[in-house]
């Protein structure tokens, strides 16, 4: 199953005095869904382009099954892309969209007709054929990007921002189609995106980007729940940060932080190379709770007083500024049938558990 | 050739604002490159290459020929190679040369103000009041005239100008005059009437794209800020549209200079140009070097007072903003 | 109110517009060798005074000739050029292009007698068909450049890199994709440099050799009083055609846009 397929070795892409990629090392594997996340302007849709080969690398390699591609040009190599505006050719139909690629194969009229029908199919337009590209819908345009690309059985599908283009509950839709897609073909799918749920959602993998660098690697659940710094915490999700200082440093650490006390942290919740001195926790809001009068809370409970608080319909998101610190955090909690929702002002008890909790230097 | 009007207003409106990088570059299009990179420098320099070659044979080496040659002297038929001053100095000092060309500028300023003031409430109107699905029929309207054939046009002008012409018997028929009026033909007037007709596409296009730019929701925020329509429209749309009446201008102003036509059909004597006189030195007195000179002086004085307008206009822009 | 005043002003002017255009059929169809009114009676002759003028369409042949020579020449300079400035960083870019752009805003009497000083002066060359072509490509490119940048402006960069992604090459990708899409553009920029060039006069009554170009004749025409009914005549098939012409070029600039799958903006070319 972890078969490299797509590796890339020190890759660097400068356009003028920018630096646009810094030196990227990275492995993506066959049959992986794996995504390139970061804010605009990270590189993550560059590199997606030095894959496709659309862009030449300033330096470093980049191999597909083993093979350099520093000489293959974008039409020799056995990725496809879906292109963040679709690139549907407005001059042909729908079919001739999708079988665009199979120009120069081997395969009968036949047998073209039926790989185009089979893939429209695939992405359920039976039947679309004949229509028009500029009259379909957004939807329809990203579907037919799709058919056209996979029709090809590349190695690898890039999809650059492939949804940013739809609505909410279109997108929502799409994101579970592409990522049973994937299952289906079983094909390497490399997304770019810049909103990290759709990344968490999908992927196998991610690979979130700032500054033509990727800042942490890793799958869904680790990049949440153990962020690697606080840039990456603060892209992904909402985390609190507490000043806190780091006491003894062993298997195991010892840190003050402000408005918790002293906490006792095990091996994943720290960098390796933790120093004793001042340093930030992080803390996500939905690992606190607000308690109520009647809940007994855990071992670690702090008291504390809701400073905010804003009403999501399912969530209330409260501000709240623990006893003895200077800092305000949020905490969200769900609006269950017999929980209030405290207002401004209330004092309360907040209860939290050390194995939430992150350390990163300073 | 005026259909073009909107091409061309749109582009000397650019290189107008080739100072703001912005949107000279929007102008050029986007930038949706495979890759940037040294091999698509020479892929765009090779691709450009057959254009700007045929340019530079066909038109900066005529324009250097042109300039060297207003230094030499015609002697009958031989050419005197040598270099003098003296053409200029001919230039200036003989009355005829300089009376033509400041009445060149002077019509050609004429025109341009009457054909950008006629044509400015044309563009407004088609902006502001016609619907959009309405825009471009009347803007095929109002091209249409100007592929009739424009020596055929200027002519049809002298014929409605005329001493015995279709407004002189149209006025007196409707007993509004009781001679015919004398003033509009073989003059500078009928220049500068027949020029205006001429000219129009080239004035509206310019004017109707700069008013097309202008966010509509700019004039209900001054509407909504308490101004009325007239300072509305004072305040906001005027100033705005002032770089398509810049391209206008200029798109007006430097062609009639170069105009021999109607000078010579509607123009008579008092009507006529430095143009036709570069063309006389030409063809019928074959004084090469003398109609390279006048040439010279008139595309000088046609870049200075071009250069001159263009930067009063942007110290008046600035100056505002 | 402001509106109606306005619309007023928007007819008087297109009447103002339009006028030559009116008179002209007027007198053509009118039995009188005097161009003036009244108007005398109904006749067709001067059409067939057309058809027996053997000069004449010696003249309409050479401008036909010139004008679609000149707007194929214009056109494949204008793609080149077109192509280039809107695919492609060069250096010097700016520059370049507002050189080639540079004859739109030149009078065009500086065009005429610079070429005529080089090619009869300097080369010494005999004035033809040819030197009339060669100016008038120069005068037309700068149009072709015009409609051809907005044709290639408006295709999504990421249609010609989607094509390359599916195994053509860049050559197989221009003729697949690019061509198709900018053909209407092809096709509007090849009917205005006709036009233009058909029409031309400034440059071709310098530029001509020993056969007159349609514009020429007919400036040699307007001398003569006998013969401007049938000048009247001609301009009267000219407008039928150019209109004609023009209705066609703008029926291809509406099927680029729907095939671009682009809104009709309202603008004209």
């Amino acid at each position: 199953m972890t078969k490299p397929l797509i590796q890339l070795k020190n890759v660097t892409k400068n356009y003028g005095d920018v630096q646009a990629l810094r030196g990227i090392d990275l492995t993506i594997n066959e049959g992986e869904f794996f995504s390139l996340l970061g804010p605009s302007g990270c590189g993550k849709t560059t590199l997606l382009r030095t894959i496709a080969g659309f862009e030449d690398v300033s330096g470093g390699t980049v191999m597909i099954s083993d093979k350099d591609m520093a000489n293959v040009p974008a039409n020799k190599r056995p990725t496809n892309m879906v292109f963040q505006s679709y690139a549907i050719f407005p001059h042909l139909s729908v079919a001739e969209n999708v079988g665009f690629g199979l120009r120069k194969s081997q395969m009968s009229k036949v047998e073209k007709n039926a790989a185009v029908d089979q893939a429209l199919s695939m992405v359920g337009l039976d039947g679309y054929g004949s229509r028009a590209a500029h009259a379909l819908s957004g939807g329809q345009r990203q579907r037919v990007a799709l058919a056209r690309a996979l029709i090809l059985k590349p190695k690898v599908l890039l999809l650059d921002e492939p949804l940013s283009a739809l609505d909410k509950k279109l997108r929502e839709q799409m994101q579970a189609e592409l990522r049973n897609l994937q299952r289906q073909v079983g094909i390497t799918f490399i997304l770019v995106t810049h909103d990290q749920e759709e990344a968490l959602i999908m992927s196998d993998r991610i690979a979130v980007m700032f500054d033509g660098e990727i800042a942490q690697l890793a799958d869904p659940q680790t990049l949440y729940r153990r962020p690697n710094s606080r840039q990456v915490a603060d892209f992904i999700g909402v985390m609190n940060f507490l000043p806190a200082t780091v006491t003894s440093v062993g298997d195991t650490v010892t840190a003050h932080v402000d408005g918790l006390g002293a906490v006792s942290l095990s091996g994943d919740q720290f960098a390796k190379d933790v120093q004793t001195g001042t340093a930030h926790v992080g803390i996500r809001p939905e690992t606190m709770s607000i308690l109520q009068e009647s809940d007994t809370g855990g071992a670690n409970v702090t008291a504390a007083v809701v400073e905010d608080r804003a009403y999501y319909g399912d969530m209330t998101y409260y501000d709240v500024r623990l006893d003895g610190g200077d800092h305000i955090i949020t905490i969200s909690m769900k609006n269950l049938v017999d929980r209030a929702v405290l207002e401004r002002g209330e004092k309360t008890r907040v209860a939290w558990n050390a194995r939430a909790l992150v350390l990163f230097n300073d | 050739m005026c259909i073009l009007g909107f091409q061309k207003g749109t582009r000397l409106h650019l290189s107008l604002a080739r100072n703001s990088r912005k949107i000279w570059v929007s102008g050029l299009g986007k930038r949706s490159v495979f890759k940037i990179n040294n091999r698509d420098q020479l892929r765009g320099m090779a691709l450009v290459s057959p254009t700007l070659i045929y340019a530079i044979l066909l038109l900066a080496v005529p324009l250097a020929v042109i300039f060297l040659f207003s230094f030499w002297t015609q002697d009958y038929l031989t050419l005197d190679r040598s270099f003098t001053l003296k053409n200029y100095r001919e230039a200036f000092s003989d009355p005829l040369y300089r009376t033509l060309l400041f009445r060149s500028l002077w019509v050609a300023g004429g025109v341009t103000v009457v054909t950008v003031v006629l044509a400015f409430p044309i563009a407004y109107f088609v902006s502001f009041h016609v619907t959009p699905k309405r825009k471009s029929l009347w803007l095929f309207l109002i091209t249409i005239p100007f592929w009739t054939s424009y020596l055929i046009r200027v002519f049809l002008w002298k014929v409605i100008l005329g001493y015995n012409g279709v407004l002189n018997s149209g006025l007196i028929g409707l007993g509004l005059v009781d001679e015919p009026l004398t003033f509009i033909l073989y003059n500078a007037n009928a220049v500068v009437i027949t020029l205006a007709h001429a000219f129009a596409p080239f004035a509206i296009l310019p004017i109707f794209v700069s008013l097309e730019k202008i966010d509509r929701s700019l004039i209900e925020a001054a509407q909504d800020l308490g101004e009325s329509k007239y300072q509305t429209f004072r305040r906001v749309t005027l100033p705005l549209a002032v770089p398509g009446i810049v391209a206008s201008c200029l798109i007006v102003f430097i062609p009639t200079i170069g105009d021999y036509v109607t000078p010579r059909l509607v123009g008579g004597p008092n009507g006529l140009m430095i143009a036709n006189m570069i063309q006389v030195q030409f063809l019928k007195l074959n004084n090469a070097p003398l109609g390279a000179t006048l040439a010279v002086l008139a595309m000088v004085s046609v870049t200075v007072i071009a250069l001159v307008f263009i930067f009063l206009n942007r110290k008046y822009l600035r100056s505002r903003s | 109110m402001k509106s109606r005043g306005l619309m007023i002003y928007a007819v008087v002017y297109l009447l103002f517009l339009y006028a030559p255009v009116l008179l002209l059929p007027m007198f053509a169809f009118n039995d009188s060798t005097i161009i003036a009114f009244p108007l005398t009676g109904f006749t067709t002759d001067w059409f067939s005074e057309l058809r027996n003028t053997p000069a004449l369409h010696t003249a309409v042949k050479n401008s036909v000739f010139i004008a679609v020579i000149s707007a194929v020449l214009a056109t494949l300079l204008g793609i080149c050029a077109a192509r280039a400035a809107t695919k492609f960083d060069f250096p010097a870019k700016r520059g370049v292009m507002g050189f080639i752009m540079l004859p739109l805003v030149l009078p065009e009497i500086i065009v005429a007698v610079s070429l005529l000083v080089v090619m009869v002066q300097v080369l010494n060359l005999p004035l033809t068909n040819w030197s009339v072509i060669a100016a008038h490509v120069l005068i037309c490119t700068p149009f072709s450049i015009a409609i051809l940048n907005g044709a290639f402006q408006n295709i999504d960069g990421a249609l010609e890199e989607a094509a390359m992604d599916l195994g053509e090459t860049r050559w197989s990708t221009f003729r697949l994709v690019t061509f198709p899409l900018v053909m209407p553009g092809i096709i509007s920029s090849l009917l205005i440099s006709f036009t233009i060039s058909l029409d031309e006069f400034i440059i071709a009554f310098f530029m001509t050799g020993a056969n007159p170009t349609m514009p020429v004749y007919i400036w040699g025409l307007l001398r003569f009083p006998s013969k401007l009914p049938a000048v009247m005549a001609l301009g009267t098939i000219l407008v039928v055609l150019s209109i004609a012409l023009l209705i066609l070029a703008e029926f291809f600039r509406r099927r680029g846009l729907r095939r671009a799958g682009l809104k009709d903006t309202g603008g004209f070319l």
